[in-house]
């Protein structure tokens, strides 16, 4: 090859790079593993984690364990979805054009939308982007974030806004919702939009229909953040007049995975199309009158438009919502209604079996919740979760992670896959700490940390 | 006739895989959510049974070219092939199945997997602070732009200006847009490099920082590289290497030698985890310790034989993701990192720049090279002689999807005419890559014997040219559209 090339030796090739810059000698790495070494080595590490296949996983806070049909994972191993492109030639990538079609076509049945994009990266960086897509479209910066959406997503929005496109206010609650007195902050002609979570992150179903009036009132953005399970049997943020509705779709058939990869939807008015951030795929035909997917008003995108672009996103999570189309055709929407159903049953079950433990109360009383509601431990939820450990239960998400004056809440968390044994195997595991914490050597271990 | 949707193969009753039925008293949705907020008539989508959903995405997927089918030369996209182990190892239960917020005594093995990729990506970046929580290249370039406002901040001097060379990905301008600077464009100069003299007549005490591209998106490494660090850095501002293109320097220059405060990495491209038809992408941000205390929170710490993720740390920019980046795709690159090893990880750049150069060679006497000499790992060719005969590069593109292979990029650069821009990558065979060379030169054939065939293509494919125009107007980007529930904006 040197000689069709015309190079005297291989290293003449990068005699670009000046002597100086270059690393000298090897790099300061181990050599090269067999497959089976890597894999015992793996395997070793993936042991010292607690997976939701030895463990009742009863975590939350928007990734869910919930069920991933075989045929699902068949499919999306296939070399033809996972290892192909970008689909811009669309005359040989009409499988992954086609998909992202009706990827958009089920999220817009969700959502109650009328358009929905190929995706994003994530729930959290889908409100960020709604956020931007708000203050732009409304030529005003005042974002309202109600207190109930999920705290790493209001991270993720301060970050955003700190680069300048909107500004951030809380909107408070109470009981675990928006309530009238924080309808009533919902105002001023400077208002962008107002973000809420449906179910917000306690799992309190909130009233979407009162929100976007108090948002409309003030021609300001209704912003949904929402469950895309919950979306089955609860009514679509779109019907209830929201201009926005986002969310995280790992609930749809994408493994839990450590938090990521994840997949965030994004699904608007049409009359705002043209300010969409991301990919489209829209139908046309070919040479031949065939029916056919291209990727559409691509002019909106950062690779044409460049520092004009609605958004600096150049990927969407293809493969993942390739993961939410199979999912959602194989489960249906009979399916789809079972699995949210389920949640429900099976979440209050819990909540009924708790009630009975002497000390534990629920601190957003009898407002209505979808798979997720906050226990309040009469001791240290983390301690608790410590303790539920050894009985293989991954028990919730202690509160005092975001706030610290909520050391005794735990956010549960109930999906179909959770079986009675399952939810009596928690109750007694709480009941049991709650007789005895003290005498649990875990807890103190945890009260030290 | 063309795939049908799953709506149009749906059928009233059918369906796939169903629950358990409940083990519990059930009481009905009506008993928890008040009736005014439940969805009064269900979602309609598709119903059809496993077997006719798996040959719809069966039939579906195998329209689509992939790399495993054949080359996938895609200029600054690093199409490698993607070796099937990494797969099955972010498959482990103990992997997949792990939620995010599990206690850090039960994630031990996770927080290892990626303390010891950050290790790794140190060494071969040359640089000490590291984080794996963006989600992509993009989302790397709008943390650094974050990171380098809060840095000037921190030093008193807000600035305003960041410099983007005209040959640069649209994602850099569109980022530093994002975060409210100024787009400074400077041109490159007949060499395809930065031109210093433009670049001086840019730099100024409003200068942020600099993004550049190295090797350029020309293929062409930087040699002056050194001399832009020490212009940049003496004006206070700092240089950010968008790592697109780092498949070229693996082993043979480090970004912190080269001078680079902050450098990305595409894990998709330069550490082969899958492209997934768009994504997952996988974003690696590295800087110098100085830009440390601005790093996304979390960020892992060693604490003895543990890890801990660190939440305390008062000059981070804050959060950019739901969680900690893409996991998944982190434990595909340790295992494609270690699969290679040191020495293979070395090679692999060597490799990729001999293959690059040796496609140039043959296809230069057809097609006009941007530039002469020797590239690193990819090369931009200039369609102009065939466009002399009436063929553009984008007829080009489409005529070799005839041949089945995949077409190089063509929208990109924008500073060379009619451009081809073509990667092999180190994983292609020479019969690979003769192969496709035999292919272009071919149709550089026909562009003089049967111009028409190049302009008319492709004819074997799935489908033929598309009309995009069409797509734009009519704007059916649901099945509800073509019901006839919605029209174009």
């Amino acid at each position: 090859m040197l000689d069709r090339i015309g190079a005297p030796s291989l290293e003449a090739l990068w005699d670009a790079i000046p002597k100086d810059l270059r690393v000298q000698g090897p790099l300061p790495l181990p050599p090269p593993l067999a497959e089976y070494e890597i894999a015992r080595r793996f395997e070793q590490w993936a042991e010292r984690n607690a997976d939701a296949s030895r463990y009742a996983c009863f975590l939350g806070g928007g990734i869910y364990d919930h069920f991933i049909p075989a045929a699902l994972r068949a499919i999306v191993s296939r070399s033809e979805y996972a290892t192909a492109y970008t689909p811009y030639q669309p005359e040989v990538a009409q499988g992954t054009l086609q998909v992202i079609f009706e990827y958009q076509s089920m999220i817009r049945e969700l959502t109650g939308m009328e358009i929905a994009n190929a995706s994003m990266y994530d729930g959290a960086t889908a409100a960020a982007e709604a956020a931007l897509f708000a203050a732009d479209v409304t030529g005003r910066k005042r974002v309202l974030i109600s207190a109930c959406l999920h705290p790493h997503y209001r991270q993720v929005l301060a970050t955003y806004s700190s680069a300048g496109g909107f500004t951030v206010e809380d909107l408070p609650a109470a009981g675990g919702r928006i309530s009238g007195t924080s309808l009533a902050r919902i105002a001023g002609d400077d208002l962008a939009a107002v973000l809420w979570g449906q179910p917000n992150f306690e799992g309190v179903i909130e009233d979407g229909a009162a929100i976007t009036r108090a948002a409309h009132a003030v021609n300001a953005y209704s912003v949904a953040v929402a469950d895309p399970i919950a979306l089955a049997i609860l009514k679509p943020p779109g019907q209830d007049g929201a201009d926005i509705v986002v969310g995280e779709g790992q609930p749809l058939g994408v493994s839990m995975s450590y938090g990521g990869p994840l997949v965030g939807f994004f699904a608007i008015r049409r009359k705002d199309v043209r300010r969409l951030p991301g990919r489209l795929a829209g139908v046309t035909v070919d040479a031949d009158e065939k029916r056919g997917f291209v990727l559409t008003l691509q002019t909106r995108e950062q690779h044409i438009r460049r520092e004009r672009a609605t958004s600096n996103i150049c990927t969407n999570q293809g493969l993942m919502a390739l993961m939410n189309t199979v999912h959602l055709a194989l489960l249906g929407a009979e399916g789809m209604r079972d699995v949210a159903l389920q949640c429900l049953e099976r979440s209050h079950a819990l909540m009924e079996r708790l009630a009975s433990i002497p000390g534990v109360t629920f601190p957003n009383g009898d407002a209505p919740f979808f798979r997720e509601f906050v226990v309040r431990l009469p001791g240290n939820a983390s301690a608790f979760v410590e303790a539920a450990l050894e009985r293989r239960i991954l028990a919730g998400i202690p509160l005092s992670r975001f706030d610290r004056a909520r050391g005794s809440d735990l956010l549960v968390a109930v999906t179909e896959k959770r079986s009675k044994e399952e939810l009596d195997r928690y109750a007694k595991a709480l009941a049991d700490w709650v007789r005895a914490p003290a005498q649990h050597p875990a807890e103190e271990a945890a009260c030290r940390s | 006739m063309s795939e049908l949707t799953l709506r149009e193969v749906s059928v009233p009753g059918h369906r796939g895989p169903r629950l358990a039925p409940l083990d519990i008293p059930g009481k009905g949705a009506e008993r928890w959510i008040p009736a005014d907020r439940i969805r009064k008539s269900p979602a309609a989508l598709p119903e059809v049974s496993e077997p006719v959903a798996v040959r719809h995405f069966v039939n579906l997927s195998v329209l689509n070219h992939h790399i495993d089918k054949a080359i996938y030369p895609l200029g600054s996209c690093t199409m490698k092939y993607n070796p099937k182990l990494n797969d099955e190892m972010a498959r482990i239960p103990g992997f997949a199945g792990i939620h995010p917020l599990q206690p850090e005594q039960v994630s031990q093995g996770a927080l290892a997997v990626i303390a010891e990729l950050h290790e790794w990506l140190r060494a071969v970046m040359g640089m000490p602070a590291i984080t794996t929580q963006p989600a992509a290249g993009a989302q790397c370039e709008l943390t650094a732009i974050l990171m380098t406002r809060a840095y000037h901040r921190d030093q008193g001097d807000a600035r305003e200006e960041v410099i983007v060379p005209d040959s640069a990905h649209g994602t850099n301008p569109s980022s530093v847009h994002q975060v409210g600077y100024r787009v400074v464009t400077i041109p490159s100069g007949q060499d395809g490099c930065v031109d210093l003299e433009a670049l001086r007549k840019a730099i100024s005490r409003k200068t942020a920082a600099m993004m550049l591209t190295n090797p350029n998106t020309l293929g062409i490494f930087e040699r002056n590289v050194g001399e832009i660090a020490r212009l940049i850095h003496e004006a206070g501002a700092l240089l950010y290497l968008d790592g697109a293109n780092l498949n070229a320097m693996l082993g043979l220059a480090t970004p912190g030698a080269m001078g680079f405060d902050f450098a990305h990495i595409n894990l998709h491209k330069t550490f082969s985890t899958p492209h997934g038809g768009g994504g997952p992408g996988g974003g690696v941000l590295c800087a110098r310790a100085e830009l440390e205390p601005y790093l996304p929170i979390p960020v892992l710490e060693q604490d003895g034989d543990r890890y801990r993720w660190s939440y305390d740390r008062p000059r981070s920019i804050g959060r950019v993701h739901s969680y900690y980046g893409n996991f998944g795709i982190l434990v595909r690159a340790l295992c494609y990192m270690r699969s290679l090893g040191g020495t293979g990880i070395a090679e692999l750049s060597r490799e990729a720049i001999l293959n690059a150069n040796y496609l140039k060679a043959r296809l230069a006497e057809a097609y006009a090279p941007s530039h002469p000499g020797f590239c690193m790992h990819e090369f931009v060719l200039s369609a102009s002689r065939q466009k002399a005969r009436g063929v553009k590069a984008l007829d080009i593109a489409k005529r070799l999807l005839d041949f089945g292979v995949h077409a190089p990029t063509i929208y990109f650069p924008l500073i060379v005419e009619e451009a081809l821009m073509i990667e092999p990558t180190e994983t292609e065979t020479k019969a690979s890559l003769d192969g496709f060379a035999d292919a272009l030169l071919e149709i550089d054939r026909e562009t003089q014997t049967d111009p028409e065939r190049v302009k008319t293509a492709p004819t074997q494919t799935p489908v033929r040219r598309l009309d995009e125009a069409r797509a734009a107007r009519l704007l059916e980007v649901t099945w509800q559209d073509l019901e006839g529930q919605g029209g174009a904006a």
